[in-house]
């Protein structure tokens, strides 16, 4: 018998605290899988960030800091500089990276700092109880969007991988999805393609992962899957927007 | 040299080599200094897209164990403080350097005092401190960029250095050969590349308030053996003063020539230059007053340090105030009057 | 043939795998355990193809499978 799949060694043993059905914790084991894979455990700093993700650094079995609501990138960039070596990523959501932190994320992507971002993208505020986000769809109805978002009244969600393409420094920008085996699959792959990258100083790199938040949509963990394919998807189209240079060697 | 680049040199000197800024008059020859500077001696020079976003560069730099300097002027000085509470809750040292300007709001770009409290009493949430040391003169201030490094480090907390307009854009003589010997302490905290040591996190995150509380309780009782191990003060002519100036920073300059010119009219007049605003050195204070009637605080603000002196002297005597604001800054001559003023006060023939 | 071992303690009884088993070969127990959920169990293990959809699915990391 050969072990097929378990639970990589980049995470603790610590159980996760998110909600039943949260693709966060989904996300996490990609992240650690390819942190396995790459051998990189050692010199790995993840930079938390402020949001429902906020105590990952018990879950990932790496260095660790924990940086203020919104600054992650700029933390991020701090520890890259001063020690070249790490690989260093930033786990944010929504909230922190599209609304407190955006000078922050475009800048980082600017400089293309060789960082990498694991940004998750569930179109609302997850810790703070269902508020509406940058990235809230219209007519998406949250606590403080109770009628609906209405454009008029609160603008447009931001699609943040088109944002930052237009900028001339990122290397690799990729939106993928966790709903399903094969798109577990092929978010894996980004998340490695964009790991792989900093590894070989090729700069910044950004993996949109659209999640699932069941409790703040109100909705079972399968149907928030299905809102995920039906409306979020809708807004915001997978694919890869930017890929500077290949990666050589297997994906 | 200039008293900015006095600055960049002086931490090169210390062992820095990562420096995250943002430019802002009156401290923008740092920056540009180190820009310049830091690529010859193999140092990473970083312009942020803002004060909070530098501060937070400073964060992660520190986390990594090195020894990291970021400079601002006032306003960008309170962008930084949510930064720097963080750094204080982690506790990673770092060294901030604050070249006051008037304020408050855009204010100007002349020299002032006015973020006394915002250094002292904590600008930011929670109940933390900075190390807040007062250079008066260029040297001090090259000085005091080799002790807040290593007071920093000693104490895993930050530091910042108060200087004024003043300060930054004048030029004297300096000398770096002293800071050469501070010494570098190794952190095994420290983030990065790891060998076979456990893992390193820095958070300030405690949601269980009992963590959270005895973190506090850990991080008073830190101020509190600074407050006793790390006092600095210098005094002139305080011996015998019957009235005693209390300034710190170039202020300090202005009152001892006004001093000078008292005592040559037969005031016995002397100055106390506290050169750690935190912690206020009171037990000094205490011992420079003793036999003095009357003490006038000069400062260039509407009277923050005052609080202090009155603070630490408990009413036992008498705790006068004189300031300019704004980028003003207050004459020899209207010192001395005010010295005047008090000794004959003293002496009761108003 | 495949071997799969559910952590139960860690199981929040989502029911993602439930759903993503190509041979609907897992269901939630009526048991509960200490965080007061039903965890998933496999019905019938010998039709297990060890395809790790129900792993991969799964936010807990609750499933280990060797084939």
């Amino acid at each position: 018998m050969e072990v097929v799949f378990q639970r990589p060694q980049a995470l603790t043993e610590e159980k996760f605290s998110y909600c039943p059905g949260c693709h966060h914790g989904i996300i996490h084991r990609l992240v650690a899988e390819v942190i396995d894979e790459l051998g990189i455990i050692d010199n790995t700093v993840c930079v938390s960030s402020v949001g429902c993700s906020v105590v990952n650094y018990q879950f990932f079995a790496t260095d660790a800091i924990q940086a203020a609501h919104g600054r992650a990138p700029a933390a991020a960039t701090g520890v890259k500089r001063a020690s070249p070596d790490s690989i260093v990523f930033t786990y944010q959501g929504d909230g922190d990276l599209a609304a407190m932190g955006t000078a922050e994320i475009i800048h980082a992507a600017a400089r293309n700092e060789n960082i990498t971002v694991v940004f998750v993208n569930n179109a609302i505020y997850g810790m703070t109880g269902g508020q509406m986000a940058p990235t809230t769809l219209k007519g998406q109805k949250t606590t403080t969007s109770p009628y609906g978002r209405d454009s008029k009244r609160e603008g447009n969600p931001i699609r943040v991988c088109e944002l930052l393409n237009s900028l001339d420094g990122p290397a690799y920008l990729e939106r993928v999805s966790v709903h399903d085996p094969k798109h577990v699959i092929r978010a894996k792959k980004a998340i490695k393609k964009a790991f792989q990258l900093q590894v070989k100083g090729r700069g910044f790199s950004l993996v949109e992962v659209l999640s699932a938040c069941p409790t703040n949509w109100h909705l079972s963990p399968l149907a928030s899957i299905e809102w995920v394919q039906k409306e979020l998807m809708a807004y915001y189209p997978l694919g890869v927007f930017r890929e500077a240079g290949e990666v050589d060697g297997e994906c | 040299m200039k008293g900015n680049e006095a600055i960049g040199e002086a931490a090169i000197a210390a062992g820095c080599r990562y420096f995250f800024g943002y430019p802002i008059t009156p401290q923008s020859e740092l920056p540009e200094y180190l820009a310049r500077r830091f690529p010859e001696v193999g140092g990473v020079y970083l312009q942020a897209e803002s004060e909070v976003a530098a501060i937070n560069m400073v964060y992660g730099a520190a986390a990594t164990g090195a020894r990291v300097l970021t400079s601002s002027s006032s306003p960008g000085i309170s962008l930084k403080q949510e930064g720097i509470s963080y750094a204080a809750g982690s506790e990673l040292p770092c060294l901030i350097v604050n070249i006051m300007r008037g304020g408050p709001g855009l204010g100007g770009i002349q020299p002032a005092q006015s973020d006394y409290f915002q250094a002292t009493k904590g600008g930011g949430h929670g109940d933390y401190k900075v190390i807040v040391l007062a250079p008066a003169s260029v040297q001090e201030l090259a000085d005091m960029v080799g002790t807040g490094f290593d007071l920093a480090d000693k104490y895993r907390n930050p530091a910042m250095i108060l200087g004024d307009g003043f300060l930054g854009q004048m030029m004297e003589p300096v000398d770096f050969a002293g800071i050469k010997k501070s010494k570098i302490v190794e952190k095994t905290w420290a983030v990065g590349c790891k060998k076979g040591r456990e893992r390193n996190v820095h958070t300030s995150l405690y949601l269980d308030p009992e963590e959270l509380e005895k973190h506090n309780i850990k991080l008073a009782q830190k101020y509190e053996l600074i407050a006793e191990n790390e006092t600095m003060a210098q005094e002139y002519l305080t011996e015998d003063a019957e009235i005693v100036v209390v300034a710190y920073g170039l202020v300090a300059r202005i009152c001892k020539a006004a001093v000078e010119k008292a005592r040559s009219e037969g005031i016995r007049a002397g100055v106390f230059r506290p050169i750690t605003l935190w912690p206020f050195p009171q037990k000094e204070l205490r011992k420079a007053v003793a036999a003095a009637r009357g003490v006038l605080a000069v400062e260039m603000s509407m009277g923050q340090m005052v609080e202090d002196v009155r603070l630490c002297l408990e009413g036992r005597l008498p705790v006068r105030f004189y300031g300019r604001a704004g980028g003003m800054a207050p004459t020899t001559q209207a010192v001395y009057e005010e010295i005047k003023k008090i000794s004959l006060e003293c002496k009761g023939v108003e | 043939m495949a071997q799969v071992s559910f952590n139960e303690e860690l199981c929040k009884g989502c029911g993602l795998c439930v759903e993503y088993c190509p041979l609907k070969i897992i269901e939630l127990s009526e048991k509960i355990n200490s965080m007061g959920y039903h965890p998933a169990q496999i019905i019938d293990v010998n039709r297990c193809t060890g395809c790790a959809f129900c792993a991969m699915m799964c936010p807990d990391v609750v499933i280990r499978i060797e084939r």
